[in-house]
């Protein structure tokens, strides 16, 4: 194990600030060790071979052999096995990665050329800095207003594209107090390697002051302003949000969350991306028993934060 | 065979002038006149590469070199052209269109490929296209990266349209040579020369037009597309309009992942040559060998979601494509444990040709485990988009295709121009882009482990050091570079006269004068054996 450990050390990775980082690390110490071994195997070989064969005369005679099937085979088995096992190994991994856990504090983060925009859930908004409490698991909803972004931290072993027209989530549970630095990873022009963030692990009572303070600065909550949005848009001219009856559209109360039937027989989940797309393409999917081409899209009259207002409001109607 | 033809005539000699090479229909003119353009953009492509290190060798914070591409924008567009080049006029056409232009026929004995013209239209097309794609340069620069992933390229205000049917019009062309050298595998080879009495160069070659056949439309397809999107906004890839930037990079990588392998099986094929013409003994393997090419070639078609891992694809699709990635991983072994048994009880010659092979085994070998680091989902999650990436593909395009590039190159320049090179100042060459080339690119693993993304025009300072080493290596690439193309102007102006087969190779290539006549061979060859019978 002590071979273990001095790969990891000598791995050149980042300090680990959450459990997952730990668990990829040791997978990339294990990697680190078995590519050591096989490229000593490889590189090894062929150099003792170059000097153990070097040509001693213009007319060697060298042996005659063409195959050996029982090596063949083994040096097929053998990496076929190996590999095997470190996709598992990372399948294991990466599962947790992508898991979201349930309850997790949701925080919205969208990129834009060429800065990385945060919002919490009372509304408190800021630019290039994400603060969260230690030891509690966090949901990042990531979306972006232009190109595509990638949200990476190194130290939490994370990233995930942040692409338009849809959200994608990342979580992570912090461990460490401290800075971390966010890089952009997907190429997004002129100022790409300038899109550089920072992550703040707090204790949770600063966590709490950090929001009061915003909330004091200004602005009302995600959901607040989602539900005056929904009056000024005139949503509720078609939609119930206090029971479950049902206009001219279908209500909205406790929606998110459950599966919804449609007119093809297919159930969708109703989430994130399933409020987005029947906001901005209200006909591509239709609820059964409601008449298709009566919602107008909403496509170009919302920006993204409203969007986000208005899903967060309707996630809200519990 | 002494048959050495009544006044040297030869393919070079054999018609004069400069009309006479552009109209030419003979392979190996053809073969050369691939060989000198690639040599120039090669040279522009290094020139840009040189550029971008140089950029990188401080934080621009700092007071010194750093900034000499003045800002972001300029360094994104050389940085694009670098690596555009790099990719579509260098190594994609590279082996294929040089050596295999060259030399497939003459190693399945044939007189010239199955369609001559098509094969010159071929080289036309390569032309147009490059010319296309780098006349943007001269006049609206474009800055999307290699890759063109929407939407920036929709948004950016460049000339994607034209950039984009220059890649499509050179894939045109590749689509053309490979269909060339597939109907030439099958209908000329020379009697006796069964499929499995084929060089592996020729398998190679073989596997790789496939690949060419099949993979490059998907290509031509999506950049018709994109380029319609940008010009008409069909709504698409633009989020916009209701498309999906996502389905861009699925089209982008059907083609591009088996690309990765256009562009390294030819190498693997020449690889097979060296190592068993310089150890003189009998390839370890030929079947395995020969077979493992198709077989990456097939499944190379399945792994292209393995650029996609955080691209929001579905955690499935992640599973199943590092899967089958893995798979990729055996054929590619075994041909490595192959070349190494093939040099056991041999008799090993250290020519340059072959320096250039054990080079390329050696970074071979650590492109490979990489890349089987990138294929393990969690890790990838962190390496992908840093320089871990950079580093990884650079091992094995630079260090993998280029060496036997230039391997291959050495290894039939007698054959081809009739004459010896200077041994001493090939192998010092070999040296230099050898050290240059891990001290240029292995702190790029490193600074990818520390978190450093790719495509980065400035970088905070606890990246420094590495990145200063990075550019110091790129100028013993460049001396390793100059030397080599000393040796080779030397070779030419004064070297001495080539004898039929300088390294005692048994394949048919050298069972003719050099250089070769016209036709090729001037009595038709009768093949009785496998290409390797070294006893
Ligand atoms: C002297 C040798 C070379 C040096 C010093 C060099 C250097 C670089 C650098 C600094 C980058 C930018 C990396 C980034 O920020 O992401 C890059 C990208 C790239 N290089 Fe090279 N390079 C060399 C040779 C080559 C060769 C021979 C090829 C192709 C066969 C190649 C293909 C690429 C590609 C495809 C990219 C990616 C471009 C992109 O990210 O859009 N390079 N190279
Ligand atoms: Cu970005």
């Amino acid at each position: 194990m002590m071979w273990f450990n001095i790969a990891k050390a000598q791995s050149f990775m980042p300090s680990q600030g959450t459990e997952i980082a730990k668990q990829v690390d040791n997978l990339y110490g294990f990697l680190l060790i078995t590519s050591f071994i096989a490229c000593v195997l490889v590189i090894g070989g062929m150099l003792y071979f170059a000097w153990k064969y070097k040509r001693k005369s213009p007319n060697d005679k060298t042996a005659y052999i063409s195959h050996n099937t029982f090596l063949e085979f083994l040096w097929s088995f053998i990496p076929l096995v190996i590999f095997l096992g470190v996709f598992a190994w990372g399948w294991f991994i990466y599962h947790d990665m992508r898991t979201m856990p349930k309850n997790a504090l949701e925080i919205n983060v969208l990129g834009k050329q060429w800065a990385w925009e945060i919002e919490y859930k009372n509304g408190y908004k800021t630019v290039n800095e994400v603060v969260v409490p230690i030891n509690e698991d966090v949901k990042l909803l990531l979306s972006s207003s232009d190109v595509i972004h990638s949200f990476y931290v190194p130290s939490f072993r994370i990233k995930q594209d942040a692409v338009p027209g849809r959200y994608t989530a990342l979580w992570f549970r912090a461990e460490k107090l401290g800075e971390f630095h966010i890089f952009c990873t997907e190429y997004c022009g002129t100022s790409h390697s300038g899109m550089i963030g920072k992550l703040k692990v707090v204790s949770r009572e600063d966590f709490d002051k950090y929001l009061e303070q915003g909330q004091e600065e200004r602005n009302l909550p995600l959901a607040k302003k989602g539900e005056k949005l929904f009056a000024v848009k005139a949503c509720a001219s078609c939609h119930s949000v206090d029971s479950p009856a049902v206009k001219v559209g279908p209500s909205l109360f406790k929606l998110f969350g459950k599966e919804e039937v449609m007119d093809d027989g297919a159930k969708i989940l109703a989430d994130e991306n399933y409020l987005r797309e029947s906001i901005l393409e209200p006909n591509k999917h239709v609820v059964k028993n409601f008449p298709k081409g009566v919602m107008p899209t909403f496509q170009g009259q919302l920006n993204e934060n409203e969007l986000n207002a208005l899903i967060e409001y309707i996630k809200e109607m519990k | 065979m002494a048959a050495t033809h009544a006044h040297g005539d030869n393919y070079i000699n054999h018609e004069k002038g400069l009309w006479s090479w552009l109209t030419t229909v003979d392979h190996k003119r053809i073969g050369l006149m691939y060989m000198i353009t690639v040599m120039f953009f090669f040279l522009v492509g290094g020139i840009m590469a040189l550029l971008l290190r140089l950029e990188l060798f401080a934080p621009n914070a700092a007071a010194n070199v750093g900034g000499v591409l003045k800002n972001g924008d300029v360094y994104n567009q050389v940085l694009t052209y670098h690596g555009a080049i790099m990719v579509f006029m260098v190594i994609v056409p590279g082996i294929p269109a040089i050596l295999g232009n060259f030399f497939l026929p003459l190693h399945i004995g044939a007189k010239d490929v199955a369609f001559p013209k098509i094969n010159l239209a071929s080289w036309y097309c390569f032309m147009a296209g490059a010319a296309l794609a780098i006349l943007t340069f001269f006049f609206k620069k474009i800055d999307t990266g290699w890759t063109f992933y929407t939407p920036y390229s929709i948004k950016t205000g460049t000339a994607t349209v034209m950039m984009v049917l220059g890649a499509f019009i050179m894939g045109m062309s590749s689509v053309l040579t490979g269909l060339n050298f597939i109907v030439t595998v099958h209908k000329l080879r020379a009697p006796g020369m069964t499929m499995h009495r084929m060089p592996l160069f020729v398998w190679a070659l073989y596997s790789t037009a496939i690949l060419q056949l099949l993979a490059t439309p998907v290509l031509g397809i999506t950049l018709l597309l994109l380029a319609a999107e940008k010009l008409f906004g069909v709504g698409i890839f633009d989020p916009a309009l209701g498309g999906d930037p996502v389905l861009f990079q699925h089209f982008f990588w059907f083609y591009s992942h088996p690309a990765v392998y256009i562009m390294i099986i030819p190498a693997m094929g020449v690889v097979s040559e060296l190592i068993t013409t310089f150890s003189r003994k009998v390839i370890f393997g030929y079947t395995a060998i020969a077979y493992s090419s198709l077989g990456i070639a097939a499944v190379s078609f399945f792994v292209w979601g393995h650029h996609m891992f955080v691209s929001g694809q579905s955690e499935t699709a992640g599973i199943l494509f590092s899967f089958i990635t893995m798979l990729v991983g055996v054929p590619t072994a075994i041909k490595m444990f192959n070349w190494v048994a093939t040099m056991y009880k041999g008799s090993i010659s250290f020519d340059s040709p072959m320096l250039f092979a054990l080079g390329f085994l050696f970074l071979f070998a650590i492109g490979g485990v990489t890349g089987i680091m990138l294929a393990t989902l969690p890790i990838d999650v962190h390496f992908h988009d840093t320089y871990f990436v950079v580093a990884h593909f650079h091992y094995v395009m630079v260090g993998g295709t280029l060496m036997a590039l230039m391997g291959g190159f050495y290894y039939w320049f007698p054959k081809m121009f009739g004459k010896m090179f200077n041994e001493n100042v090939a192998r010092l060459s070999f040296v230099f882009i050898f050290i240059g080339f891990n001290v240029t690119f292995f702190p790029q693993f490193i600074l990818g482990a520390m978190g450093m993304p790719r495509r980065y025009f400035d970088y905070i300072p606890a990246y420094e050091q590495l990145n200063k080493i990075s550019t110091v290596g790129s100028w013993l690439i460049l001396t390793g570079f100059l030397l080599g193309l000393w040796a080779i102007v030397q070779g030419l102006r004064k070297g001495e006269k080539a004898p039929m087969n300088p390294w005692n190779s048994k394949t048919l290539e050298w069972q003719t004068p050099s250089p070769p006549p016209h036709d090729n061979f001037n009595v038709e060859p009768i093949v009785t054996a496998g290409p390797y019978e070294y006893r």
